[in-house]
């Protein structure tokens, strides 16, 4: 929709162009969230696509996804045959409930900056050992776990003027045996419940999204019992997520479901 | 910038924050449709270098030195772009405003979205037609026949008139016009469910730039109406004017400002400075019942009593009590007896187009209204009331309507609109925002709905109660109707000698109520059907035995709360049809369980309608000869998607031995003439297709009269053709008939009955309460049915809107009394994924009132589906949902502790 208090696009080509934080400025990556709710607060947007980010780039050691890389750059990402947990990112990319003409154009920073609990980026950074790097106002970069990085239902770990840059996803995680659920009210509807599990060599990490106000990652030494599985997640999770889309008691049975089916999924050693 | 739009180099220069969407459309690719502004509905979709996107996501500046292609540049009606071929072929469409970005979309597709089709189209809503002329239209079926290919037009799948239009994006809906001069409304909206406004300063806002006036309750006419639109306007309290001084629900207009700009308008209205003093606010019917509640409407009780409110003081807009025989009696006659208690929701149209139009004056005064309606006749009287002037310096037309389904059978803007253009002297537009439409117009009346039924042994009843208590909300428009309608036939197509039927209608501090697809029998019926499952469940019978026992039969007295309405006939009737198509085809479905998880059962509910609503419905048609030779055909009814235009052109060409494509429709458009009451209670074919052929039966009779006397033959010696007429072996070119005209009119006096039988078979997962629906099948007595496949989409599109809130729509209120779910993303309607098919049958009966042997099939496919998805997940699982939504969530809970009970 038309963002009628916009009075000015600023279109920075780097980092010494962004402008000082004032109120009434927001980022603007993909668009896609911003331009679907009025913003009357709004006065000036701050394009981010003029900085021209590499949208994934691949070293030795991890994968750099840009917070300006969309949905669709991200599921077109061709990995190495031994990064068998690169099949998490369609699976996540998938999840969104927007249709694949929003995948086109939605960010994976777009989508972690709005701290929805059914953020489907959220939980593959998560589940990933994902780290964001967070460019400061005061010119340097700070990092963050990917965990950390939503605290609640719309609100992140970003300080006023903080902008996302990239997130690391280490090559290590990607070499993880991996099973990803989503459990929705409808069809390809919003997530009430999106739970990702990995197993390496000695343990078994459980990421628990959707059903939560915000990622939990409940990580075990070794591999669970079904009666462990359920009394961590009950223990670790400390409330469940209330909206339209599901009702807590139902989001937290269909998590000990989805759960328990990722682990007989991943049970074989 | 500059930038390629569908081929043509073109210069633009975007506002910062404006939407691709909106800058296509000032550049006048009209194409492009406004559904949900959210990114959630499709209807915006074009092509930007090639790959579909939301266009009213898409800021527009993105679009500098880029090629975008609406679906006016993928083909035009000279070359059709195969998937708008493809679209046409299959009829993919009824009211059309989702259609050009379906195919946009669908034009992109590749193989692989292809192959998973609803995960594809999951960003595409299409809320009337279910999908499935959709799938057809992406899997290259052709459900149109081609004129040349019948023998008869009746009864065949001629495509609709508005085909080629709508599927190149050329079909004019109600905004898609260039009006010069054109300036835009904004309202501010009511932040309390209740409040007495003190004081409102207009200054800030006079001052800002491109303001040109601000509306308040001081320009407002003190005149009482009700929003809603009937013949006859007593049928609703008048309990409404354009700009009050009490805010009765959080979303009612409080003033409205004009600007040059909608963004000066929006700038407006945030500098309105209002005063209220809050009120208590009663946000249930139950509470609003409440001894010493507040009063939603406050006033003097004569004057009250005046505008037709039963009882202001005690929220109380009317109430019904009547019936038959001895309900005590009957309740001790009985072996079985069963009493529940049942809730409907509130749910919403969610019509494509939002409530939208342009109002101006023109070179001759006429204050002229186009708008989004199914009652233009209705809105130029109800304004002509209004502004107390005569209705012959009104005009109010519609072109293509972007859907209804009873939201658009009131008057919601246009009230405003005038006020607005005769204050500021040039054309105003007014387009109501998705979020307005969800929290600010009408929905469906929230019900509570109490049954007794008594019964034999053998199943026979003897007693039937029905208490009703609907929910109106914070005005009464349809209120009374809703709640009388909704009490009579539920009740009437069962044979008993004893019934009761109570009911109220109440006020409350939320959104109107108003007229919604089925106007109180969908509650109602959801009630009656669940409780004859409960009964039949009792007494050990097949549920269809239970309906066919107690099921009125031809030469039965028709009773509910009244005696029989002395115009409602048997027409014709295919109830016992319905009801034996329907269990063939479910007892012909096995499927089990797969495993121990699922619960498998089946399930039906049965329903009746009247063909037309009561009190008077009234359409004229006028057909006359062109000097081409062609008629022109001119009927004040609305097509809003029902497909009564090609019905018209059906039966008119019939009628003239003729073919649809020799006439000419003009219609919704008061300066033609052609007075029609409007498109509601599906009166599109049975009241204005009446009209239609009796004047082209009348133009035939005086064709076949003038050919004679040219010749000097006998009035029966002439046949007419498509083009001549055949005379004395010579043929008559039509041209030379031009001039000759007739009318044909109709008063909806005559009524017959209509039935629908819905049946599912279903599978429950009992781990997360998901319903998986195995088989949908419905029966439909629709008389003779003029084409067949327009038909069946009515009923497919019925049946998935009533799904749609069976399953999990739900227009949800907060504390504060506001709508919590103002969008397509937390109100779910049903995707392309979340629909079964839906096998139609029809009953094959002629009626004997309709015209050509057809009976009204547009509303009441929707009534008996809800009931019938409840009875069979009963069924498998012995589980009983007497309020819907099923939603996920909800039935599991309710399984889990059905389980722990044990």
């Amino acid at each position: 929709m038309d963002l009628n208090t916009v009075e000015a696009v600023l279109r920075p080509r780097m980092r010494s162009e962004l402008p000082p934080s004032a109120s009434g400025d927001s980022f603007l990556a993909g668009g896609t969230w911003l331009f679907s709710e009025p913003q009357p607060a709004l006065r000036r947007l701050v394009d981010l696509s003029a900085l021209r980010w590499e949208s994934l780039r691949r070293t030795e050691t991890a994968l750099h996804v840009a917070a300006t890389c969309t949905f669709a750059e991200l599921e077109a990402f061709e990995a190495p045959v031994d990064w068998i947990a690169a099949e998490l990112i369609t699976s996540c990319c998938h999840a969104l409930l927007g249709s694949f003409k929003i995948r086109g154009v939605a960010t994976v920073g777009g989508n972690l900056c709005l701290g929805l609990a059914a953020g489907p980026m959220v939980a593959l950074a998560t589940a990933l050992d994902g780290t964001c790097v967070i460019w400061s106002t005061d010119g340097g970069d700070r990092l963050l776990d990917a965990v950390e990085f939503v605290a609640g239902p719309g609100q992140t770990a970003l300080r006023p003027g903080e902008l996302l840059r990239e997130i690391l996803l280490p090559a290590a995680a990607f070499r993880r045996r991996t099973a990803f659920r989503q459990g929705s009210l409808t069809t390809y509807g919003r997530s009430a419940a999106l739970l990702i599990g990995s197993r390496d060599g000695v343990g078994f990490t459980l990421t628990i999204t959707a059903a939560t106000p915000h990622p939990v990652r409940i990580v075990f030494d070794g591999f669970p019992e079904s009666a462990e599985l359920e009394a961590r997640i009950d223990v670790e999770v400390p409330a469940w997520y209330d909206d339209i889309h599901g009702a807590p008691d139902w989001r937290r049975n269909l998590t000990h479901l989805l759960a328990q089916e990722i682990r007989l999924e991943l049970s074989a050693p | 910038m500059r930038l390629v739009i569908d081929g043509e180099d073109r210069e633009a220069t975007p506002q910062p924050g404006q939407c691709l969407r909106t800058l296509l459309r000032d550049m006048g690719r009209f194409g492009v449709k406004r559904g949900c502004d959210a990114g959630d509905c499709g209807a915006c979709s074009v092509l930007l270098d090639g790959v579909p996107v939301h266009s009213c996501l898409m800021p527009a500046f993105r679009a500098e030195g880029r090629v975008v292609t609406t679906v006016a540049g993928l083909g035009n009606p000279a070359a059709l772009h195969p998937t708008q071929k493809a679209f046409l072929d299959a009829q993919g469409y009824q009211c059309g405003f989702c259609t050009a970005g379906m195919i946009v979309t669908v034009s992109a597709l590749d193989q692989g979205q292809l192959a998973s089709l609803p995960e594809a189209m999951k960003g595409n809503l299409c809320r009337c037609t279910g999908y499935r002329a959709i799938s057809d239209a992406v899997a290259g079926v052709t459900n149109v026949m081609t004129e040349h290919a019948v023998a008869t037009v009746t009864g065949r799948d001629l495509g609709a008139p508005s085909g080629v239009a709508v599927v190149t994006g050329t079909a004019r809906y109600t905004l898609d016009v260039a009006v010069p001069g054109l300036t835009h409304l904004k309202l501010l909206r009511s932040p309390h469910a209740h409040a007495r406004l003190v004081a409102i300063d207009t200054t800030a806002a006079l001052a800002v730039p491109g303001v040109l006036c601000v509306l308040t309750h001081e320009d407002s006419p003190q005149h009482h109406f009700s929003t809603a639109r009937h013949q006859d306007w007593r049928d609703d309290p008048d309990d409404s004017v354009v700009l009050d001084t009490v805010m009765r629900f959080v979303g009612q207009r409080v003033a409205a400002v004009v600007a040059e700009t909608v963004a000066a308008a929006e700038a407006g209205c945030a500098q309105l400075h209002v005063t209220y003093e809050v009120l208590p606010a009663v946000l249930t019917p139950q509470s609003a019942l409440t001894p010493g509640a507040p009063a939603v409407h406050d006033g003097p009780p004569e004057v009250m009593r005046e505008r037709r409110i039963r009882d202001a003081a005690h929220n109380l807009v009317a109430e019904l009590a009547g019936g038959v025989g001895d309900l005590a009696a009957g309740l001790a006659a009985a072996d079985v007896v069963h009493s529940a208690e049942y809730h409907s929701q509130r749910v919403q149209h969610a019509a494509m187009e939002t409530n939208a139009a342009i109002a101006f004056v023109d070179a001759d005064g006429i204050l002229v209204m186009r708008t989004s309606t199914q009652v233009p006749y209705l809105v130029q009287t109800a304004l002509a009331d209004l502004l107390k002037r005569p209705r012959e310096t009104i005009r109010v037309l519609c072109e293509q309507v972007g859907g209804g389904f009873g939201g658009k059978q009131e008057m919601l803007i246009e009230d405003i609109l005038a006020l607005a253009t005769l204050r500021v002297g040039r054309p105003v537009q007014l387009e109501l925002t998705r979020a307005e439409q969800f929290a600010a117009t009408t929905c469906r009346h929230p019900m509570t709905v109490s049954v007794r039924l008594g019964a034999r042994r053998d199943g026979t009843l003897t007693a039937l109660e029905l208490d009703v208590l609907s929910d109106t909300g914070a005005y009464g428009n349809h209120a009374i109707g809703v709640l009388f309608h909704g009490c009579g036939e539920s009740v009437a197509i069962y044979r008993c000698p004893n019934k009761r039927v109570t009911g109220r209608v109440v006020y409350t501090n939320t959104p109107p109520s108003g007229a919604f697809r089925g106007y109180g029998l969908s509650q109602t019926i959801f009630a009656i059907e669940s409780a004859m499952d409960e009964l039949a469940v009792k007494l050990g019978i097949d549920p269809f035995d239970l309906r066919h026992r107690n099921r009125i039969k031809p030469g039965d007295q028709m009773v509910s709360f009244g005696g029989s309405p002395e115009d409602v006939e048997y027409g014709s009737y295919g109830l016992d049809q319905c009801l034996d198509l329907v269990r063939d085809r479910l007892s012909a479905c096995t499927e089990q369980a797969e495993s121990t998880d699922w619960s498998v059962g089946s399930g039906m509910a049965m329903a009746m309608i009247d063909t037309i609503p009561p009190r008077g419905h009234f359409a004229t048609s006028r057909i006359q000869i062109a000097a081409d030779g062609h008629y022109e055909l001119t009927v004040g009814t609305a097509d809003f998607g029902s497909g009564s235009s090609t019905v018209h052109l059906q039966i008119a060409a019939e009628a003239l031995g003729s073919l649809p494509s020799r006439i000419r429709l003009a219609q919704s458009d008061t300066a033609l003439g052609g007075y029609d009451s409007g498109a509601f209670g599906s009166t599109g074919t049975v009241v204005a297709g009446l009209a239609t052929q009796r004047a082209a039966e009348a133009l035939a009779a005086l064709i076949r009269k003038r050919a004679a006397s040219m010749h000097g033959r006998e009035e029966g010696s002439s046949v007419l053709h498509a083009d001549h007429v055949e005379i004395a072996s010579q043929e008559v070119s039509l041209g030379e008939f031009a001039g000759l005209a007739a009318e044909g009119a109709s008063d909806g006096s005559r009524r017959s009955i209509a039935f629908n039988v819905q049946g599912f078979r279903v599978a429950v997962h009992h781990p997360t309460g998901r319903i998986r629906i195995l088989k949908s099948v419905h029966a439909a007595d629709a008389g003779r049915v003029i084409n067949p496949m327009q038909c069946r989409g009515q009923v497919e599109g019925g049946v998935a809107q009533a799904l749609g809130a069976a399953l999990f729509e739900e227009l949800r209120i907060d504390a504060s009394g506001a709508v919590s779910n103002a969008a397509f993303r937390s109100y779910h309607i049903p995707t392309m994924a979340d629909l079964p098919p839906t096998d139609v049958l029809f009953a094959d009966t002629y009626d004997l009132i309709g015209p050509a042997g057809a009976k009204s099939m547009s509303e009441s496919p929707f009534n008996p589906v809800a009931a019938a998805l409840a009875n069979a997940v009963a069924d498998a699982t012995d589980v009983r949902f007497r309020r819907t939504p099923l939603a996920a969530d909800i039935v599991w809970r309710a399984l889990s502790q059905h389980a722990a009970a044990g």
